[in-house]
């Protein structure tokens, strides 16, 4: 296959996907802050992202399902930021570091 | 647009600040809404810059600046085994679903609908009515949520 039908070959996009997913999971594993880890679970949710789209537009008999389901994975990924962003502001309130070790206790 | 994407992520969860973090952050989304537009989904394209590249990161850059992290006192991994073990660990899975991907013969279905901005809006509005409803009354909780535990923090 030539290097300009690859865009439209369902393996190229599961493996982005798969990339996308193995970034975030080094993301979350390695990042010592709590934002950064936030950063990479965005990756994460990306890559899911991207695998039902793809699935949606070269396998699924519905083209409509996964652009909806993508959808809601975005308005989710909304939420949880938000969420998270607002509970690592309440975290750095308490103990004046947002460093995953330092905020080891859970009544500060 | 593969490499932006990739070079988005890689910035993403490798740069040492967390603003750099973030600008590659918003490269990677970038890259995978062209994906989406390659994908033939020009609507969730747009979704996808407006979301993420116009609300997502604008909200962790103003987290950033609000909880402002020590750069200089500790960066990189905290302890040694981390980096090698949370690299063969995101590889094995990256392989694996690689493995998964190109060995699996997915089939091929007719399309019953065009997969338009229409029938997008359609079957929201019919099929995925209740959905819809669901996600927003989550919204709401996660705003109001969010709206509560900040300010709890900023009164202790």
């Amino acid at each position: 296959m030539s290097l300009f039908g690859l865009y439209n070959d369902l393996n190229t996009y599961l493996v982005i996907g798969a990339m996308l997913f193995g970034m975030g999971l080094y993301g979350i594993v390695t990042r010592r802050t709590l934002i950064g880890m936030l950063i990479a679970a965005e990756l994460i949710l990306a890559g899911a992202s991207v695998n039902f789209m793809a699935f949606n537009r070269f396998t699924a008999p519905d083209p409509v399902a996964g652009q909806i389901f993508t959808l809601f994975i975005m308005a989710i990924a909304a939420a949880e930021a938000a969420i998270g962003l607002s509970i690592i502001i309440a975290v750095y309130g308490h103990f004046k570091s947002i460093d995953a070790e330092d905020t080891a206790k859970l009544k500060g | 647009m593969v490499a932006i994407t990739l070079i988005g992520g890689l910035i993403a969860c490798n740069s040492e600040r967390l603003v750099r973090s973030v600008a590659g952050l918003v490269v990677c989304f970038i890259g995978v809404a062209a994906l989406y537009f390659f994908l033939n989904s020009p609507f969730v394209s747009m979704m996808q810059i407006l979301i993420y590249v116009g609300a997502v990161a604008v909200t962790i850059s103003f987290a950033i600046m609000l909880a402002a992290p020590e750069e200089k006192k500790k960066v990189g991994p905290s302890s040694v085994l981390a980096g090698p073990l949370g690299f063969s660990t995101a590889a094995l899975c990256t392989g694996g679903f690689t493995v998964l991907a190109l060995k699996t013969e997915w089939p091929v279905h007719q399309k019953i609908t065009d997969g338009s901005m229409k029938s997008i809006g359609l079957q929201l509005l019919t099929e995925y009515s209740m959905v819809f409803e669901l996600i927003s009354i989550v919204l709401l909780v996660a705003i109001i949520g969010a709206l509560v535990i900040a300010r709890q923090g900023r009164e202790n």
